[in-house]
């Protein structure tokens, strides 16, 4: 009986006739993929049931759009390296397809000095705008609210200001975000570095207050869900309207915890909202760095946000060279 | 046998089954718990094996230290017992052979060996000399031909111009994105030493206003610059095996107000190593013949910080070289009679 639900695994894989939709109005399978299949491997993560899956034109378009960024990045990787496929696989965490030099500006650059980086970026702003547009169109499809459309819309808002708004703003492209492991990662540090530490921004602090209370949440109502889910808890829909036992003990856990508990609905709404919040304050963040701020350390200091310590505070209690390396 | 081996098996099989006990949770809480145990009984008698120690480099509170594994610093630098056994009884030649393991060096003065020597002494003079602030900021060491060339003719440590590092890209496409050793295998660009230790490119990269305009890589410093410098410090790091804070206060990398007292020194070294590369080694590209130049642009080999420091604070851990050879420490004495 324990075992049946403290596992990592989902325990309950329903298996009957494939559900393959809705067609209110006698077009719609005209999108979708015409077969579905069960895996018990899927099951143990999610629905046992594969497809149909709904492309339709803006999904395929999309897709495509998506391949051709993701070819040309990988084609100038392989360029680099020679076109040596050892090299490519010994390199490809290094390896990075780049944006323009900075001497470039906001003209098109030669095809070997980010060239291709702004025809691939391009192509994967096609590839996300589409992709955004079908979260809107299948929910509009099936009657739902837009809130994943306006959730994923938060994520395509730092990403505009990474590669688009904030690379105008500052008047050259080579300001966007390499495509490469390692390279994104350097450019993340670099861009602290060079705008005098980024943890000294105040939006930077805000989107990691929502990142982490992100997982913080997502772990509480997980938690909690799972472990109400033997009093049916995991109806949480229908408890938002229907508090049942679970929904009871749920809430008091909580409420005997701190005082203070969610609702059905309410932790949804928490959640959403964390989520959605850590891009958009990150974005703000990301846009004011460069183009308003450029030193956050001495922003700072000028709204007393960064303390100051006298830095010779203890000059005595250093270490020398010759004790650590234990020669005095 | 056999037959009463299945009589044991018989009423061994009956009893457990009409005595069902759970025998695996005590096991796993004895074993978990037994395990504890020794652990803790043998880190407690034989001592954490990864013991470290860390060098305080600012103000309490702030994270400032240098960590390092005590069982590394127990073990003094090796050079320092290998530069102890050459002893030539004051002999400045044989020495000078010894400590670059060229035994014919100065046997022919038209050789380009005995020729690099002469100017090499030169460049020793002027760093015992001129760049005293740098060489003995923490008491007298000097450097000696050892200090770098460690029996070696050509020492470890020196490096050339290895840019481009791919050869379909332009620009800063060219220079980055590949693990080299010149960008700490990193991906960070792979031509720091070259533009800033040579080309006197500016390192820093802040604004020292909140507000500056201008546009990144024209007017101001681009983020491509600030990953360049970043190459430049691993560099720093690596070669006398430190972290950022032995130097910098990490929150305002800038900041002169909290660096540490061998940001200076550090600064004195980069000023040193500059002037080393443009008027000695860089001007050897005329003399040296072509296997010791370098493999990309037949450029001289040059030097910078791990050249001496070797991945120590101070090179051969601050061991004085020069108090027995004071003519290396004086432009224009005559060390070769």
């Amino acid at each position: 009986m324990i075992t049946e639900y403290q596992n990592i695994f989902t325990q309950v894989q329903v298996r009957g006739p494939a559900e393959m939709g809705t067609d209110d109005y006698g077009t719609l399978t005209e999108d979708r993929s015409k077969s579905a299949t069960f895996s018990s491997l899927t099951g143990w993560l999610g629905n046992a049931q594969l497809g149909p899956v709904n492309l339709g034109m803006v999904g395929i378009a999309s897709l495509f759009a998506g391949v051709i960024w993701f070819n040309i990045v990988g084609l100038s990787m392989l360029a680099q390296v020679g076109w040596s496929i050892p090299e490519f696989l010994r390199q490809f965490f290094w390896l990075a397809l780049e944006p323009p030099s900075p001497e470039y500006g906001l003209r098109m650059p030669p095809l070997n000095d980010g060239g291709w980086y702004i025809i691939a970026s391009f192509f994967l702003l096609v590839s996300v705008m589409g992709w955004w547009y079908r979260s809107w169109q299948l929910a509009a499809e099936q009657k739902m609210g837009k809130h994943v459309f306006w959730a994923f819309g938060a994520a395509i808002w730092l990403f505009l200001v990474l590669g688009l708004f904030r690379p105008i703003l500052m008047g050259s492209w080579s300001e966007a975000v390499p495509y490469g492991i390692f390279p994104h990662l350097d450019w993340t540090t670099a861009f602290s570095i060079r705008y005098g530490n980024l943890y000294y921004n105040p939006f930077h602090c805000l989107s990691i207050v929502f990142l982490y209370g992100s997982a913080l949440l997502f772990a509480m109502h997980g938690g909690t869900i799972l472990a109400v889910t033997r009093y049916g808890g995991d109806r949480e829909l229908e408890q938002i309207v229907d508090r049942g036992t679970a929904t009871e003990r749920a809430a008091l856990f909580w409420r005997w915890t701190m005082g203070f508990n969610a609702t059905m609905e309410g932790i949804h709404r928490w959640a959403w909202w964390f989520a959605v919040l850590t891009p958009i304050t990150g974005g703000i963040g990301i846009l004011l760095t460069g183009t308003v701020v450029d030193n956050w350390f001495i922003w700072a200091q000028e709204h007393n946000f960064a303390p100051a310590y006298d830095g010779s505070y203890g000059y005595d209690a250093y270490g020398s060279y010759e004790a650590f390396i234990g020669k005095e | 046998m056999l037959g009463n081996w299945k009589r044991l098996d018989t009423w061994f099989s009956t009893w457990n089954k009409n005595n069902p006990t759970d025998i695996y949770g005590p096991v796993i809480v004895m074993g978990t718990l037994g395990g504890a145990l020794i652990a803790a009984i043998a880190l407690v008698s034989l001592g954490q094996p990864f013991k470290t120690d860390s060098m305080q480099t600012g103000p309490r509170g702030t994270g400032m230290s240098v960590p390092e594994f005590v069982s590394d610093l127990a073990e003094p630098d090796p050079g320092i017992a290998a530069y102890a056994a050459i002893d030539t009884d004051g002999d400045a030649v044989a020495a000078m052979r010894a400590w670059t393991g060229i035994p014919t060096l100065f046997e022919d003065e038209e050789d380009y060996q005995t020729i690099v020597a002469h100017r090499m002494i030169e460049m020793t003079q002027n760093i015992n000399e001129n760049w005293d602030a740098h060489v003995n900021a923490n008491g007298e060491v000097g450097v000696t031909c050892f200090t770098c060339h460690r029996g070696q003719a050509v020492p470890s440590g020196v490096w050339y111009n290895i840019t481009p590092v791919n050869q379909s890209m332009a620009g800063w496409s060219s220079t980055q994105n590949m693990a080299t050793s010149q960008s700490q295998y990193t991906s960070l660009p792979s031509d720091a030493l070259q533009s800033y230790l040579a080309d006197y490119e500016p390192i820093g990269v802040h604004d020292l206003d909140s507000r500056v305009p201008g546009v990144p890589g024209q007017d101001v410093a681009a983020i491509q610059n600030a990953e360049r410098t970043y190459s430049l410090m691993n560099y720093f790091a690596n070669s006398l095996g430190v972290n950022c804070v032995f130097c910098h206060n990490s929150r305002a990398f800038y900041d002169a107000a909290q660096v540490t007292p061998q940001w200076a020194t550090a600064s004195l070294g980069i000023a040193m190593v500059q002037e080393l590369n443009l008027d000695y080694l860089i001007p050897l590209e005329e003399v040296l013949p072509p296997e010791r130049l370098g493999p990309v642009h037949a450029d001289a080999p040059k030097l910078a910080c791990m050249t001496c420091h070797k991945g120590y604070q101070q090179p051969l851990q601050g061991t004085n070289v020069i108090a027995d050879w004071p003519d290396l420490a004086t432009i224009g004495a005559s060390v070769v009679d």
